[in-house]
């Protein structure tokens, strides 16, 4: 039996948690640039500090723009809650602070976003976090990297940079089976292309920065918590279900329910490390999300026009769309993705760093920068770049090369791109040697 | 805590405090297919007022074992055995839908342990829809899609919360989603056959309180005429922009209202 239908992802991405402005009837969310809110007296300040009442007490902790955002974006992947975030990185480091602590151990996939790698393979071990690396492609690898002290399982929907196509529905059977919850970062696919929570994933991350900001002007991140994953069944997380003398013994499970997590991430990681989301960030990414859908499908669309194109070309070895014949994941991409792979690929120049460089500097349209998910299109050499601190072996584990280049397409008339590789490719070829 | 009630294990949410003999105490009751989390900011609250604050889980519901009970009358057989086994000779009563049904049929057939009675999102008769009634007895999805969606007011189908980042439809849909096989369908039909609350509401002899919302379209304020003219003296408090799911949607309007009987 069908029920009623819920309100479609076009509709959310403009409504969800926005009501017109109850003090001036304001249609656009207003940006409340406030740190603090005044307590009609003393005893409903109380309330708001006990968790008695719904309100606002100092924007660190919530804030009525963000919240807008936090309503948003959960109402977009179908969970029960959302935490706005400095940014990206803030939100995965707000996620592991609130599930573990020292002597805690994380799985995840080698094929993560820079900035991620750095924090567990470098940051984290040193306050008693240690994370193994496995292949993407191979749930077996996450199962047989899981410990007894493992409280996560971790990877990209879409792996960095070479797009391998996390495995949610199996992975998410590794991480049940064993009692973990599984987060993915979904910042490349956003909840038009994917809904990882549909799949089994249990907790998602995202760079609002990217697409769902959309127009490269904001730093942001989101965490967005499912409600499925029981936290007092699995045993072991005692953050959430044992008494938190942080807030006088309150059990988040047993207060909270399926929201546990995410309240907890409140009370707590929010709290203490502060890393909150300015309102005008806020502002703005909901601004970019109300357009979501319009922008990722012309993002998709441009981008089929483009590795299409660079496949034609002799100077490029390999492009890595997982749309595309021989990709490993082609088939992984039509079941989980069938709306699209994104808009960031990578691709292989032949002549190596040197061909990579002078291509990258030849362009003119596409805007050489560490970033992806604009509106205009981006271009970077992830090894000289974003990825410079890994070795070369962990870069070929990334499926990363001297020569790789990493776009991120953007929204511009496709011929004018086209008409800028060909510049770049033109370029490319004179630095390898070539006639071109 | 966990009590023994009838040789199952039963769940009060108590703030994590022991029940003090001197202290008023409250009685928290919730809806079909829920747990005593939908009451968490009201519990919080009247705990911290002085009160023993008990937020039970019915039989078969969030942390309270047994299957669940068949009829409101039986539901509120056993709310006394909860007040029996905490030694609490009397409680103000809050419920929300078959909770406030139980909560009314307390008050009437067990009026010297009822203080005061608040009924939120409620009417008498409660009758509740064949497509709802049968979804939920084939336990398919659809019968907490329906709830969800008309239990929240069509303003709130897009949120709107003031308890901070939390999805109230995302919430609720996974609290229905943890109810185990067949519980809702118990609820749902014990809401459907209670057709006696008209008459046991003229036996209510406390403080009365119905708390409505004025766009709930499960229990419309429409439908509560004879319950309103049944209970001897009510208070009515209409809360604005609030459809069913009144605690989540109007929290601390539903908690002022609290205030005028408790």
């Amino acid at each position: 039996m069908a029920g009623p239908d819920y309100p479609g992802l076009d509709t959310l991405a403009l409504h969800a948690g926005a009501q017109p402005d109850p003090a001036t009837g304001a249609r656009a969310t207003p940006i409340y640039q406030s740190a603090s809110f005044c307590f009609p007296d003393s005893d409903y300040a109380a309330s708001l500090f006990n968790i008695e009442r719904a309100g606002h007490v100092y924007s660190r902790l919530s804030n009525p723009t963000n919240a807008v955002l936090e309503e948003r974006i959960a109402a977009l992947e179908g969970g029960v809650g959302a935490i706005a975030t400095a940014s990206g990185q803030a939100a995965l480091h707000l996620a592991i602070i609130t599930l573990m602590g020292a002597g805690s151990h994380i799985v995840a996939s080698a094929a993560l976003y820079g900035g991620s790698h750095n924090l567990l393979a470098y940051t984290l071990p040193r306050f008693g976090i240690e994370t193994t690396f496995v292949d993407p492609r191979d749930p077996q690898a996450f199962a047989n990297a899981i410990q007894d002290n493992t409280r996560l399982v971790f990877g990209e929907t879409l792996g960095n940079p070479s797009l391998d196509v996390l495995n949610i529905p199996a992975i998410a059977e590794v991480a049940h089976a064993a009692g973990l919850p599984l987060m993915v970062d979904s910042t490349t696919t956003t909840p038009y292309l994917i809904k990882p929570f549909e799949l089994g994933a249990d907790i998602i991350q995202h760079s609002a920065t990217k697409f769902l900001s959309g127009h490269g002007i904001v730093i942001g991140g989101l965490l967005v918590d499912s409600g499925q994953f029981d936290w007092e069944a699995s045993g072991k997380f005692p953050t959430l279900s044992e008494p938190y003398e942080g807030f006088h013994n309150l059990i988040f499970t047993e207060e909270f329910g399926p929201a546990a997590m995410i309240q907890r991430a409140r009370k707590e990681g929010l709290r203490d490390f502060g890393a909150c989301m300015a309102p005008t960030s806020a502002f703005h990414i909901l601004q970019g999300i109300e357009t979501l859908s319009v922008r990722m499908n012309r993002h998709v669309d441009n981008t089929r026009t483009i590795t299409s194109f660079l496949l034609e070309q002799e100077q490029v070895t390999r492009v890595g769309y997982p749309e595309l014949e021989g990709h490993p994941d082609q088939a992984l991409a039509k079941e989980l993705l069938p709306n699209g792979c994104g808009a960031v690929f990578s691709f292989d120049l032949a002549g190596g760093r040197e061909a990579g460089i002078a291509f990258v500097d030849a362009l003119s349209v596409f805007s050489h920068l560490a970033n992806i998910g604009d509106a205009k299109s981006l271009v970077i050499h992830p090894a000289s770049t974003t990825h410079h601190r890994m070795d070369a072996e962990a870069l070929a584990a990334g499926g990363i090369g001297e020569g790789t280049i990493r776009l991120s397409i953007g929204l511009e008339d496709p011929k004018d791109l086209i008409a800028d590789l060909k510049q770049g490719l033109r370029a490319a070829g004179k630095a390898a040697g070539g006639s071109r | 805590m966990r009590i023994e009630v009838n040789g199952e294990t039963a769940y009060c949410y108590t703030n994590s405090r022991d029940i003090e003999a001197d202290k008023p105490t409250v009685v928290f009751i919730h809806g079909s297919g829920m747990d005593h989390t939908v009451w968490t900011l009201a519990s919080r609250h009247f705990a911290r007022h002085g009160n023993n604050v008990v937020s039970v889980d019915l039989p078969g519901h969030g942390r309270s074992s047994g299957s669940p009970l068949a009829t409101v009358e039986e539901m509120a057989s056993w709310v006394i055995a909860v007040l029996d086994v905490l030694d609490i000779s009397n409680a103000a009563l809050v419920g929300h839908s078959l909770g406030s049904l139980i909560a009314l049929e307390c008050a009437a057939s067990h009026s010297e342990r009822v203080r005061a009675v608040a009924l939120v999102g409620t009417t008498s008769p409660m009758p509740v829809s064949d497509a709802i009634l049968n979804a939920a007895e084939a336990d398919d999805h659809a019968a907490f899609d329906m709830l969800t969606q008309w239990g929240f007011s069509k303003r709130h189908q897009f949120g709107g919360n003031r308890n901070s980042g939390i999805w109230m439809i995302g919430n609720t849909l996974r609290l229905y989603e943890r109810s185990g096989p067949g519980v809702l369908f118990h609820d749902m039909r014990a809401c459907n056959e209670y057709a006696s609350g008209t008459d046991q509401a003229s036996k209510v002899a406390c403080p009365a309180l119905l708390i409505l919302g004025a766009e709930d379209r499960l229990t419309p304020v429409r439908s509560t005429r004879a319950l309103q003219e049944a209970i001897p003296s009510p208070v009515v408090e209409v809360l604005p922009g609030a459809g069913h799911t009144i605690m989540v949607e109007a929290p601390n309007a539903m908690l002022d209202a609290l205030h005028k009987v408790l």
